[in-house]
């Protein structure tokens, strides 16, 4: 087969896993509804209960966590693309912390009463958590995410003050402190989808820029590339894509290192296709354990960073072993 | 020389034993209206005929005390086992592990104080045996066990959060206070056994202490002195997990006390290994400290005192790895 042969050929079972996963969203849940009913809810509404379900509830739910996984997922590639570590991801490096600290010091101060102004909190949270992880780790991958380890710890544990002291913020942050989709059914869709399908599209034209500088600075250079601002562009993005995310859903660990390792492999080097396949295949991931969540407890769901982390550990596990014997 | 740096050591230990009995007379006065220290001492000498010092404020200055001195003897020895300041058992998953033990003695069997205790030392053992097992090909030392434990842990606490989850309501909610560490509502009844149990562990260690600072050296050199390593190591293993676990069967898994008080104590005592007495000194006054801060900050909303060591310790890991990066 030929190199776009190949190429065609994964991308579209990459798409193909992303519409099962999208299917089962749908149709999965506390209430039973025939796939037949389902497709019928989505192209010939006829406002039934089911159709209801469906409709109003579950689609907007996977939209949300395909936006979601796909910017959780593409914002760990950058990261360890331009870090050149496989362990870097941004819940482990403390962003996503950053990121809840942030919209819980919003929420505190009363300026989190919009979406928009969550959002921008969470990012800004995401940006600074970002540049103190790297100023202390950067020395050594492992180094990198034990600062992130501390400085999450130390978020999360004055994030938790903080909404122990307001009942109100507690409450109205007591499911997205630990990460889930359930709870965001009725959030609005257009803001977050936007920004990141538009930090997606971004992460796809830099990506090219960021495989130069993968061959090191002076070849970078040699190349064409503009070093620094390639970095800062990376640096936004990730900022970006992970606020934003958590902005919506609350810190949710792991995917971001996942995703990318099993990337890698089908796009066979490429920083362009890597970003692509992650785009497709955390949006699938994360849909895929929402769907677990969902089944995991015979009363009530789980939360989907649950599920996440414990299918994270074995692969943080994995990236050690694998890459730990020479880098580390 | 030596007898400079004992000199140095005794006055380290007895300025933490002042330390620790001025916090907890602070302690024993502090309650919904402060006692005078003479309505302190006459409560302690039990002759005011009220039980307010005796039977509700002593418990958990006690407690305090010595939990935190276990975690604090905790982390020295794993510190040794491992050669490393990062390898302690709150970073590596044995908390997380002996709170699963803990959960699934409770939930799954339905078990009493005797069950707990059991539950939470062999959750904390296989803990223990995960990460070593995952780590042996690189040594027991190295960063690489710390990211090892880190991944466990994440998993644990995924699993942990699932079966409180899964609980009745009743254990769910006990379980939800108890899960980042309290010593809200300790009494006399609740801790005297742990106290016997961590009393017969820190016996032992200091029975194995010597033998302990000789391994530390090197394993030849400790094989020549006569010291049975395999042995050693696999007592050592038992009773740091033991005073860990015992501690979190009682208040949860406290994190970062065992993380930070070897350390301190050794800088304090300018020690060359990582001595155990300054060790557990040290961890009961930073435990009984952060139990007094965690009191008052919100008074009277009481902290749960999980939350300020996690705050404390997360910061003092950051320091740790700043202060290295900067030696290099």
């Amino acid at each position: 087969m030929t190199e776009g042969g190949r190429r065609a050929a994964v991308a579209a079972l990459c798409l193909a896993v992303l519409a099962a996963v999208a299917g089962a969203s749908l149709a999965v849940g506390a209430r039973a509804v025939p796939p037949a009913e389902v497709w019928r809810a989505l192209t010939d509404f006829a406002g039934s209960d089911d159709h209801l379900v469906v409709r109003d509830i579950r689609l907007p739910r996977t939209i949300l966590g395909l936006c979601v996984g796909a910017a959780l997922g593409v914002s760990g590639a950058l990261i360890q693309a331009m870090t050149r570590n496989p362990l870097a991801e941004p819940g482990l490096l403390g962003v996503t912390a950053g990121a809840g600290f942030a919209v819980n010091v919003a929420a505190v101060l009363g300026v989190a009463a919009s979406q928009v102004g969550t959002l921008l909190a969470s990012v800004a949270g995401a940006a600074l958590a970002a540049l103190a992880v790297y100023a202390v780790g950067r020395t050594s991958p492992l180094r990198l995410v034990l600062a992130g380890v501390a400085l999450s710890a130390v978020l999360m544990g004055v994030s938790l003050g903080l909404r122990l002291m307001l009942p109100d913020v507690f409450d109205r942050y007591r499911f997205w402190s630990v990460g889930a989709l359930a709870g965001t059914e009725r959030t609005p869709l257009l803001v977050p989808v936007l920004v990141i399908a538009a930090a997606v599209l971004a992460a796809v034209v830099v990506a090219g820029p960021l495989e130069a500088l993968g061959l090191g600075e002076h070849v970078a250079h040699a190349l064409g590339a503009r070093v620094a601002r390639t970095r800062a562009a990376v640096l936004l993005l990730v900022t970006v894509l992970a606020g934003a995310a958590t902005a919506v859903v609350g810190p949710i660990l792991f995917v971001g290192l996942i995703v990318p390792h099993l990337a890698r492999r089908l796009a066979g080097g490429s920083v362009r296709w890597l970003v692509a396949h992650t785009a497709v295949l955390g949006a699938a991931l994360l849909v895929a354990a929402d769907v677990g969540a969902r089944v995991l407890l015979p009363t009530g769901e789980v939360q989907v960073a649950i599920v996440t982390a414990f299918l994270g550990g074995p692969a943080l596990i994995w990236a050690v072993r694998r890459h730990g014997a020479r880098a580390l | 020389m030596r007898a400079a740096v004992d000199r140095r050591a005794v006055v380290a230990c007895g300025g933490l034993a002042v330390a620790g009995l001025a916090l907890a007379f602070l302690g024993l006065s502090h309650g919904a209206a402060w006692s005078t220290p003479g309505e302190v001492l006459a409560g302690l000498a039990g002759n005011d005929g009220s039980v307010v010092i005796r039977e509700w404020r002593l418990p958990r200055v006690a407690a305090a005390l010595v939990f935190g001195a276990a975690l604090g003897l905790a982390g020295a020895v794993f510190q040794n086992l491992t050669r490393n300041p990062l390898g302690s058992p709150d970073v590596i998953g044995l908390d997380a592990g002996a709170y699963t033990g803990a959960l699934v003695a409770i939930t799954v069997l339905g078990g009493g104080a005797a069950a707990l205790a059991a539950g939470s030392v062999a959750g904390g053992l296989l803990a223990a045996a995960v990460v070593y097992t995952l780590s042996l090909d690189a040594g027991l030392s190295g960063l690489r066990l710390v990211v090892n434990g880190i991944a466990v842990n994440a998993m644990l606490t995924a699993l942990n959060s699932w079966i409180v989850l899964r609980a009745d309501l009743d254990v769910a909610m006990a379980a939800t206070g108890w899960s980042v560490g309290s010593l809200n509502g300790a009494d006399w009844a609740e801790v005297r056994l742990p106290f016997a149990v961590i009393g017969g562990f820190a016996l032992l260690l200091v029975a194995l202490s010597r033998a302990m600072h000789q391994s530390a050296l090197g394993d030849e050199l400790a094989v020549t002195s006569g010291v049975r390593l395999a042995r050693l190591r696999l007592l050592l293993v038992v009773a740091g997990v033991g005073c860990t676990a015992t501690v979190t069967a009682v208040a949860g898994p406290i994190v970062f006390v065992a993380l930070a008080a070897p350390q301190i104590g050794r800088r304090l005592a300018r020690a060359g290994g990582v001595p155990l007495l300054p060790a557990a000194l040290t961890g009961a006054v930073l435990l009984l400290g952060a139990d007094l801060v965690a009191q008052l900050l919100l008074a009277p909303v009481a902290l749960p005192v999980g939350v300020v060591t996690t705050a404390i310790g997360g910061l003092y890991l950051i320091w740790l790895l700043i202060t290295e990066v900067r030696r290099r």
